[in-house]
C-alpha cells in the first residue's frame, strides 16, 4: 500500500504538483495520464524519493519515506525511467544485475533470475553481452524493465515503459506485462500518454492537468461521468484518430 | 569521511616528500655553490666548485639560478654555501635600505646575517652603457651625457637593469635622458639587436666578452653614476666551521683575477665555446698552480641527465596533481557550494604567470627540485579538476537518476556509474595537464632544478642555437610521447560500451 498525503512540489515559480492525496492498494495497477508537463513524472520521482516534496508525506508499506531509509526502500521499488536510463558503459547483463551484484547476492541466484527475466520480456539470450548502444529502442526498454524487476520489488514505478516500441510489439508487451503484474501480484504505478493503454492496464486511472489531479477512477467512470469538460476533451482527443481510421475504411 | 582522511594522509606524505630533500643529512660535509645566469658568474661558480673539491670535500654547483634575489635567499637559508657577487649589487640593491658607505660597514652587515665576504677578486665589473663604435663616431658620442642630444636612439636594456633602482630608472634621472623607446630584454639578445641595428644602446658589463667582438664602445660615465662593482665571493660563516679549508681556498682568489683576465675567460666560453669547467680549471692551474681534475660531460651524458631530471619533475608533479585533482573535481561536482570555490582557486593559480609561480615557491621550499615540483603540481591542477568536474556534470540526468532509483548509495554510484562515464573527460584533462607540465618544466632550470630547461638557458646565455635545440627538441618530443602515452591509456581504460557509441556517431577523433 502506497499512500501520498498532501504531497506537493514546486520548481521556482512552477507548481509541478499541487498538494495531492493518492492511495494505491497493494497488487493494484494505477495509471497516471494527462498532457505533457502535467506532473506525471514528478509524481513518480517523488514516490521514488528522487526529489523531496515541498510539503506532505509519502508512506510505503507503513513506512514513511525519509532520507535515512530511502536507499533501503528503493530496493523494494523498481523504477523504469522515461528515457530508459541504461548505463551505456555496462552490458545488458551488467545493467540488469548491477544492484544485485552490489548487494553481493548469490551468483547462481543472479544468473537464474536473469534468465527468468529474459524469458519474461522475451529478450534473446545472445543480447546479454551487448551494450545499450547495440540495442534497438524497444530492446532497451525491455532491458530497463528487467533491471527494475531484478530484485523482485513490491512496487513498480514505470514512466512510459512502452513509449519507444512499435505498435505490434507494444500490443504484445502490453498483454504480457499485464499478465506479469497479475501473476506477480505487483503494485504498479505507471505513466502513459495513451488512453487505450491506460484503460487496458489500470484498475484505477488518474487524470492530471497542470499539476493537479482532475479525476480518479476506473476508465468507465471517467468516460461516463467526467468530472470536468477537460476529462471528456482528453478522452475524445485520443479517440479522434481512431474514429478517422474507421471513417477512412468506410470510404474505400 | 574516510575519503577526507585518505586525502589528508596523501597530502601529508606529499608535503613530507617535498620537504625531505631540504632537510639534508648533516653527517657528510658537502658544499653547494651557486651562480647567476650569466657566463662570468657560471665560470666563477665552477672555480668555487673546483676549489672546494681540491680539499677533498664533495661540492655541487647550482648553475645559473634565476636572479640575485634567488641566490641571496638561498645563501641566507643555507641551500647554497657560496656564490660570486658584486659589492655594487650588495650596497645598491640587496642591502640598499641599510645605507652602507664603506666596505667595513658592508662586512659588518654581512656578519650580522651569518655571512662572509672574500676580499675583492680583482676586477670591477660595473655597468657600462655601450653602443656600436662606428655609430658613436658618426654621431660624435663619447660620454653618457652626449646621449641627451639624440632622443631618437632606441635603447634596450637587460631585464634586471630595467628593474633595479640603480639601473635604467636611476640612470635616466641622473643624466636626464630623453629617450622613450626603451625595451627590456635578455642581455644576450641585446647584443644581437645591436648587431642587427634594431637597437642602438644597451647596458654592458665591463668584463663582457662581446665588447671587443661586436666592436662596441663603452660610453664614459662622466657623472660617475655607476657604483663600483667589485667581484667578491659571498659565503656562509658556518663554512669556516664545517669546512675551514674550503673557506681558505675561496680566499685564495682574492686579488687574482683582473678585468682583462675575466674578459678573456668570458670570451673563451662565450665566443670559443669552451666549457666553463675547463676555463675555470685552466685559470686555477695558471694562477694558483692547482691541478684540478674535472670531468666534462659528453653531450649524451648531459642529455640523459637532463632527461632524467625532467622526467622526475614531470612524473612526481603530475602524479601528485592527478591524486589531488581528481578527488577535488569530484568534490566540486558533488558539493554544490564547494564547486565554485575549488574551480575558482584552481583558476586563480592558473592565471599566475608560470615563472612567477616558480619564484613564489622559493621562500617556501628553497631552490632545486622541491619548489619546481610544487609549482608544476599547482600548475597541473586546473585542467584535471575542470575536466573531472565537467565529465561528472555532463552525465545525462536520466542515468544519474536511474542509478539513484536502483538504490545505489552515493559512493557506489560514483565508482560504478559516474566515474566510468567521465573517464574520457578526466583522461583528456590529464593529457592537457601533462603536455602543459612537460613544457613548463623547462622553466625549472631557473630555480636550479635542471631538466631540459638547462641547455635552453645555457644556449640563450651563450647565444648557441644548437644548445637551445638540445633542450627544446627533447622537450617537444617528450610532450608528444606523453600525449601518445595517454592516448594509449585512454584506449585501455575507456569502457567498451562508450567506444561503440562514438564509433557509431563518428565524431572528430581526439
Ligand atoms: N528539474 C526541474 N526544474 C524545473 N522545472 C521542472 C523540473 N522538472 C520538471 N519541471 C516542470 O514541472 C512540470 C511537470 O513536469 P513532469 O516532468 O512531471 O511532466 P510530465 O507530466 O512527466 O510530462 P511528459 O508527459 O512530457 O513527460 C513541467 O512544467 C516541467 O517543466
Ligand atoms: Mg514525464
Amino acid at each position: 500500500m502506497l499512500i501520498l498525503s498532501q504531497v506537493s512540489k514546486r520548481y521556482g515559480d512552477v507548481l509541478a504538483l499541487a498538494p495531492t492525496d493518492l492511495q494505491v492498494p497493494g497488487g493494484e495497477t494505477l495509471v497516471l495520464i494527462g498532457p505533457s508537463g502535467c506532473g506525471k513524472s514528478t509524481l513518480l520521482r517523488l514516490i521514488a524519493g528522487l526529489i523531496q516534496p515541498g510539503s506532505g508525506s509519502i508512506t510505503f508499506e507503513e513506512t514513511r519515506l525519509s532520507s535515512e531509509n530511502i536507499l533501503q526502500i528503493r530496493q523494494q521499488m523498481g523504477y523504469v525511467i522515461q528515457e530508459g536510463g541504461l548505463f551505456p558503459h555496462l552490458t545488458v547483463h551488467d545493467n540488469v544485475t548491477v544492484m544485485a551484484r552490489y548487494l553481493r547476492r548469490d551468483v547462481g541466484w543472479i544468473d537464474c533470475r536473469l534468465n527468468e527475466l529474459a524469458q519474461l520480456v522475451r529478450l534473446p539470450e545472445e543480447m546479454m553481452n551487448r551494450f545499450p548502444a547495440e540495442l534497438s529502442g524497444g530492446q532497451r526498454q525491455r532491458v530497463s524493465l528487467m533491471r527494475a524487476l531484478m530484485l523482485d520489488p513490491d512496487l513498480l514505478l514505470l514512466d512510459e515503459p512502452l513509449g519507444a516500441l512499435d505498435p505490434m510489439i507494444r500490443f504484445q508487451l502490453q498483454k504480457e506485462l499485464k499478465a506479469i503484474f497479475a501473476q506477480l501480484g505487483k503494485t504498479v504505478v505507471m505513466v502513459t500518454h495513451d488512453i487505450a493503454e491506460a484503460a487496458f492496464f489500470g484498475h484505477t486511472l488518474v487524470l492530471m492537468r497542470d499539476g493537479r489531479i482532475v479525476q480518479t477512477g476506473p476508465f468507465k467512470e471517467l468516460a461516463q461521468t467526467p468530472a470536468e469538460p477537460f476529462v471528456e476533451e482528453f478522452i475524445t482527443a485520443q479517440r479522434e484518430p481512431m474514429a478517422q481510421l474507421v471513417e477512412a475504411l468506410k470510404w474505400t | 569521511m574516510d575519503v577526507k582522511q585518505r586525502i589528508g594522509v596523501v597530502l601529508l606524505v606529499f608535503c613530507a616528500l617535498l620537504v625531505h630533500p631540504v632537510v639534508r643529512a648533516e653527517e657528510a660535509v658537502s658544499i653547494t655553490v651557486g651562480s647567476k645566469g650569466f657566463t662570468e658568474s657560471v665560470i666563477l661558480g665552477e672555480m668555487l666548485r673546483h676549489l672546494a673539491r681540491q680539499t677533498g670535500i664533495e661540492a655541487h654547483h647550482q648553475r645559473q639560478l634565476g636572479g640575485t634575489r634567488v641566490l641571496w635567499n638561498a645563501l641566507l637559508s643555507g641551500e647554497i654555501d657560496a656564490y660570486p657577487e658584486y659589492t655594487g649589487t650588495l650596497l645598491q640593491e640587496i642591502l640598499v635600505n641599510e645605507n652602507l658607505q664603506t666596505e667595513i660597514e658592508l662586512k659588518q652587515a654581512l656578519t650580522r646575517r651569518g655571512l662572509r665576504m672574500t676580499p675583492p677578486l680583482g676586477f670591477n665589473n660595473t655597468y657600462a652603457i655601450g653602443m656600436k663604435a662606428e655609430l658613436a663616431e658618426r654621431l660624435n658620442l663619447r660620454t653618457i651625457s652626449d646621449l641627451k642630444n639624440h632622443p631618437e636612439l632606441v635603447l634596450g636594456f637587460s631585464n634586471e637593469f630595467m628593474d633595479r633602482a640603480d639601473g635604467w630608472p636611476g640612470l635616466q634621472q641622473g643624466y636626464q635622458l630623453p629617450q622613450h623607446n626603451v625595451r627590456g630584454l635578455d642581455h644576450d639578445l641585446a647584443y644581437r639587436g645591436i648587431e642587427s641595428g634594431t637597437l642602438h644602446v644597451t647596458d654592458l658589463y665591463a668584463t663582457d666578452a662581446e665588447i671587443d667582438y661586436y666592436k662596441l664602445l663603452a660610453l664614459e660615465d662622466d657623472l660617475n653614476y655607476f657604483p663600483v662593482y667589485n667581484a667578491v665571493i659571498l659565503y656562509r660563516a658556518d663554512v669556516e666551521q664545517r669546512a675551514p679549508e674550503v673557506a681558505a681556498m675561496f680566499n685564495r682568489l682574492a686579488g687574482r683575477i683582473n678585468a682583462p683576465t675575466m674578459s678573456r675567460m668570458n670570451a673563451q666560453v662565450k665566443l670559443n665555446g669552451e666549457p666553463e669547467s675547463a676555463v675555470a680549471a685552466g685559470f686555477l692551474k695558471q694562477a694558483l698552480n692547482l691541478d684540478v681534475d674535472y670531468q666534462i660531460q659528453t653531450a649524451w651524458e648531459r642529455f640523459w641527465q637532463h632527461t632524467g631530471e625532467h622526467l622526475v619533475l614531470v612524473g612526481i608533479s603530475l602524479t601528485a596533481a592527478i591524486i589531488f585533482a581528481v578527488p577535488l573535481g569530484i568534490l566540486a561536482a558533488r558539493r554544490e557550494h564547494l564547486g565554485p570555490i575549488v574551480l575558482g582557486v584552481a583558476g586563480i593559480l592558473q592565471t599566475i604567470p608560470s615563472l612567477a609561480l616558480f619564484v613564489f615557491m622559493i621562500p617556501l621550499l628553497g631552490i632545486g627540485g622541491p619548489p619546481a615540483i610544487m609549482a608544476l603540481f599547482l600548475y597541473s591542477l586546473l585542467p584535471i579538476i575542470r575536466n573531472t568536474y565537467a565529465g561528472l556534470k555532463d552525465i545525462p540526468p536520466a542515468i544519474v537518476e536511474s542509478a539513484q532509483a536502483l538504490g545505489l548509495p552515493s559512493r557506489a554510484r560514483l565508482y560504478i556509474v559516474e566515474l566510468p562515464l567521465a573517464t574520457r573527460a578526466i583522461l583528456a584533462g590529464i593529457k592537457t595537464s601533462a603536455v602543459i607540465n612537460v613544457g613548463t618544466a623547462a622553466l625549472s632550470a631557473l630555480i636550479g632544478a635542471g631538466g631540459y630547461g638547462q641547455p635552453i638557458l645555457t644556449g640563450i646565455r651563450l647565444d648557441d642555437i644548437g644548445l637551445i635545440l638540445q633542450g627544446a627538441i627533447p622537450a617537444a618530443v617528450l610532450a608528444l610521447l606523453v600525449q601518445g602515452l595517454f592516448e594509449l591509456i585512454e584506449r585501455g581504460l575507456l569502457p567498451k560500451g562508450l567506444r561503440i557509441q562514438t564509433s557509431g556517431i563518428k565524431g572528430p577523433s581526439l
